[in-house]
């Protein structure tokens, strides 16, 4: 079934992901997240009500199929964003399309969306969440929110035992420790199906965005996390 | 011993040899790909095998170094102001004789040009003078008492006022007319495989071919006559070998030979022709037949075999042509396009990649990246998994290699085919192409806006054009307009290589490289374009927003105002990308309507090289809001920094361009990538990259160019090129040493898009 009134916000696509899951991936950045993370490089997507690209899943599809024969073995599509699961209709319909069309398919999120996911995961190969914190404090200060939602999405993944990636942004001076690497290392030896745990670096790439969107910038000062330094703490997790 | 006794110990040994070879075809006529197809062995295995460069290699690589470095100071080392060019006019050079294991220089001196008047003495005596240097008096009468014509003076007896008009305006430009045309590849192997005296021997019996006697038409006198020649330029090639110390009128009998009398051939070519590119074919699975036996039988080692790849790979970077220092500008970094061509499937199943395709290539890590030869893998999503990975390494390592789809050439060429240049594709020894250099697409939009008119100095170059008045530009007038010039940019083109290629055929014929073609060859003539992307997305501007000509007193479109938004080319956005194929479309059937010279086939090429600055700054302000002077995007490139959905999708749009029965002499396209976008270790960058190439080519794409390096560090060699002595970059179909270029071309090139996402 094709639902042409089911409309898309796209904030923009990138047809060479080669970072976002395995492989080659056109990756789709949907617009809108409820998390204010402190060290976010795409505050322009945030606003659910900002009107980006419209579009219907079967016209994204059409574009998708155009990158095909880069997808290989392992290469597909991700949804990324923003926040992938504040679209649910749209993105289930997608990744319906992509299965259809023999696609892999793959979503990045942080896991925050309306609750309602196992559809949703049917149609995923691979999730890819991202772990802002273990703890519930340090949760609440880099997003702004609480842990219940993140909670939900982790524990239907669980459920229906989906394949994962598990990634967390290491910030100098906010989580780039021992201890704080551990916690993360001893949260994930409890779940199953874990494919890869990677660290990503702080970039101040992003940075310039916030006073062109005239929102204040809260790691004002923080420098770039040293690449070598995560590699190192990312080491620990093996 | 009698000479007897001796050519006959030869000839036993000759056939003692090549007795062990398969097959029989090649035996009875001259069929290298057949004995190619009958004897190589495919290589399926990794890169582990190769080796370091021999010590011998050590010694004469260092000299050639300290040569190189100080000619990339003063630029001309040195010339040879006695002889004029010739296959065996200059004496005998070496590097260092004792280490050198592949000799011959085209003078007696490494990095010493040759004089060249054939093609044309102004711009030979233009050349030397620049240098200040000055012709031998002696060699510059013969040519200014017209004793000697040349190549240019023919030319210009010929032109008509439309030519000369297209030519001054920079409508066309780079037109062979006043130097030598390049792009003919000889069958160098030939003479490895079957000497010069049967060759010579087979080029007197089609002189007496019944169809050969039959004197009805000038191009059987003109055949005759070159035949003629071509046989007198073998015998010149052995004499010049001679001088060497080496006897090549039978085959080689070892691999040492086999690469000695291949290189002979080629070194003939470039002490006979200064062609703009000259290419070297596809040697390296030929004379891997002779490695591989030698190896097995005990007489060569793997060492040995890469020092003869190296040294002789030392040979093609020292190839030089005088030249003058306007062709340097428009060509960047003093290329001689030594193209050798590698892999390329033998059919569905078996690759034609050998342990000696994996050689040539290491030849970039023993020696240092180089832009010459510039190598060209044949890509094939066939190919082996093994050498697909070591290509895309040798390319993130090197950004020295170009890649071209053998899966589009092969159906059209066979399998025996070789690039020229940078993406002409010809059979070996059995087509070659009149190179035609390129029209100006995006100043051939303003002459339809501006009724035919020059936007930079008024002059009417094309008449008939009805003026334009419109305050907004609308679509489907500017369109008709603009295909009725290309109508009369065709015709006016095909005049001008009608008569290049008839003068160049008269006064400066190839007769050794020809020599090593079959009597009757298939000539394409190779048309170009430049400024597709400012032409297609001037058009996707006019039709999807609104543009206004700001027009100057005498009625010139000078600016345009664009209001709104309108799709660009490089996006993988059907709704601009089918305006790109319907130009080189029409285009090409425009040009079809006329016939060429000797029956030559028409071909397009979408393909600047470093010319696309050198355009831009001939053309006014185009309706797409690219400003005069501008340089435009290289080859079928999106324009700088328009292609924003990503790296495929930019590949997307250049793919749809169409090769077979279009752009048929090749569609150029480069691509430049940050190695933390292409993946964070070698590894998942290597995989990436191979799938890049497939996914590419898969959708019939023609040729890539890449590089993999930081916009950071060509800004830093820019500004301190002592640190970057061997910094090498894929331009245009070609590679070239980034301190070569001008200030201006190193300018444009990190104004390129570099795909960066992450």
């Amino acid at each position: 079934m094709t639902n042409k009134e089911i409309i898309g916000n796209i904030n923009s696509v990138e047809s060479m992901g080669l970072v976002d899951g395995p492989g080659i991936r056109y990756v789709v950045f949907l617009q809108g997240c409820k998390l204010r993370c402190l060290y976010c490089h795409n505050p322009e997507t945030w606003d659910i009500n900002r009107k980006c690209e419209s579009v219907t899943p079967s016209d994204l599809i059409k574009k998708i199929i155009r990158f095909k024969s880069y997808f290989g073995n392992d290469g597909g599509v991700t949804f990324s964003g923003g926040e992938p699961l504040l679209q649910p209709e749209f993105l289930l319909e997608c990744l319906k399309l992509c299965k259809q069309n023999n696609i892999n398919t793959a979503i990045d999120t942080a896991g925050v969306g309306f609750g309602e996911y196992d559809e949703i995961l049917n149609y995923t190969d691979l999730v890819i969440l991202d772990v802002k914190a273990v703890d519930k404090e340090d949760y609440k200060k880099i997003t702004g929110l609480n842990m219940d939602a993140f909670n939900k999405f982790l524990s239907d993944c669980v459920r229906l035992n989906k394949k994962m990636w598990i990634r967390q942004v290491i910030v100098p001076n906010l989580n780039d420790t021992k201890e704080s690497v551990l916690k993360l290392k001893h949260f994930v030896t409890k779940l199953k199906n874990i494919e890869k745990v990677e660290l990503l670096p702080y970039k101040t790439i992003g940075v310039h965005k916030y006073s062109d969107l005239k929102i204040p910038y809260r790691l004002k000062g923080v420098e770039d996390m040293d690449e070598a330094k995560c590699k190192a703490l990312e080491k620990l997790l093996i | 011993m009698s000479d007897n006794v001796m050519v006959n110990e030869n000839l036993e040994k000759v056939k003692e040899y090549y007795s062990k070879f398969k097959g029989k075809k090649w035996r009875e006529s001259i069929d290298v790909s057949d004995f190619i197809d009958e004897n190589y062995t495919e290589y399926k295995g990794d890169d582990s095998f190769l080796v370091g460069k021999s010590k011998r290699t050590d010694k004469v690589w260092s000299i050639c170094e300290k040569l190189i470095r100080k000619e990339t100071k003063v630029h001309l080392l040195d010339v040879d102001l006695k002889h004029l060019s010739g296959i065996d006019n200059f004496p005998a050079g070496y590097i260092d004789k004792k280490n050198e294991v592949v000799v011959g220089l085209q003078t007696d001196a490494p990095l010493k040009r040759i004089v060249n008047a054939y093609g044309g003495i102004r711009m030979a005596r233009n050349a030397l003078k620049a240098y200040n240097k000055k012709m031998d008096a002696f060699n510059e009468l013969i040519f200014d008492q017209g004793i000697r014509k040349t190549h240019n003076d023919g030319v210009f007896d010929a032109y008509t006022p439309d030519i000369r008009k297209a030519r001054k305006a920079g409508l066309i430009t780079g037109l062979p007319d006043a130097y030598g045309r390049g792009r003919i590849i000889g069958d160098y192997r030939r003479v490895a495989l079957y000497g010069i005296d049967r060759l010579i021997e087979d080029k007197k019996a089609d002189l007496l071919k019944p169809e050969m006697l039959i004197i009805d038409s000038e191009e059987k006198i003109r055949l005759r006559e070159e035949v003629s020649e071509q046989i007198r330029a073998l015998e010149k090639i052995k004499s010049m070998a001679s001088r060497y110390g080496f006897d090549i009128s039978l085959p080689a009998t070892n691999a040492r030979e086999a690469f000695q009398w291949t290189y002979f051939a080629y070194l003939a070519a470039v002490k006979e022709n200064n062609g703009a590119a000259m290419s070297l074919g596809r040697v390296s699975t030929f004379l891997d037949i002779f490695l591989e036996k030698d190896i097995k039988e005990g007489k060569l080692t793997e060492i040995d075999a890469q020092e003869l790849v190296d040294q002789f790979t030392i040979k093609l970077r020292l190839v030089r042509h005088l030249r003058t220092p306007d062709y340097d500008e428009i060509f960047g970094g003093d290329p001689t396009w030594v193209t050798e061509s590698i892999g390329g499937m033998l059919d569905e199943k078996h690759s034609l990649v050998t342990k000696n395709s994996f050689r040539f290539l290491h030849s970039l890590i023993n020696l240092d990246p180089s832009p010459e030869p510039n190598l060209t893998i044949l890509w094939s999503t066939k190919l082996p998994k093994n050498f697909k990975k070591y290509c895309a390494k040798i390319s993130i390592l090197t950004d020295s290699i170009q890649y071209e789809n053998d899966d589009v050439m092969r159906p059209i060429y066979g399998h025996d085919y070789a690039i020229a240049c940078c993406v002409s594709a010809m059979k070996v020894g059995k087509q070659m192409q009149f190179f035609g250099a390129r029209c100006n697409l995006a100043k051939s939009l303003l002459y339809s806006i501006n009724e035919g008119k020059d936007e930079k100095s008024g002059a009417q170059v094309v008449d008939g054009i009805a003026k334009m008045t419109d305050k907004v530009l609308s679509y489907e007038k500017v369109k008709k307009a603009y295909f009725a010039i290309l109508d009369k940019v065709a015709k006016t083109y095909v005049d001008a290589l009608n008569i290049i290629h008839y003068m160049h055929d008269k006064y400066a014929y190839e007769a050794g490289q020809m020599a090593l073609h079959d009597t009757h060859v298939e000539r394409l003539m190779a048309f170009g374009i430049a400024g597709l992307s400012v032409a297609t997305d001037s058009l996707s501007a006019i039709k999807y927003a609104k543009v206004s000509p700001i027009r100057n007193e005498e009625g010139i479109a000078v600016d345009f105002k664009i209001d709104g938004e309108f799709p660009k080319y490089g996006n993988d956005d059907d709704r601009v990308d089918k305006i790109a194929v319907e130009i080189v479309e029409h285009f090409i059937t425009a040009l079809k309507k006329h016939k060429l010279y000797r029956d030559a086939k028409h071909t397009l090429s979408v393909l600047t090289i470093t010319s696309n600055v050198m355009y831009g700054k001939k053309t006014g302000a185009t309706p797409d809001g690219r400003k005069a002077g501008d340089a435009f995007a290289p080859g079928a490139n999106p324009m700088h920094g328009r292609d924003c959905s990503g790296a495929l999708a930019s590949l997307n749009s250049v793919a749809k361009i169409p090769y077979a029965d279009c752009c048929q002499d090749g569609v150029s396209n480069t691509f430049s990538i940050i190695p933390n976008a292409l993946g964070h270790d070698m590894d998942s960058r290597v995989n990436n990259l191979v799938k890049i190439l497939d996914g590419y080519f898969i959708q019939k794409a023609q040729h890539i160019n890449v590089n993999v390096l930081d916009r950071e560090k060509l800004i830093d060699a820019m500004n301190h090129p002592d640190k970057y002595p061997t910094l090498t970059i894929r331009v245009s179909g070609y590679a070239v040493n980034f301190n070569k270029l001008s200030r201006a071309h190193q300018e444009e090139v990190i104004a390129r898009t570099f795909h960066d996402k992450r």
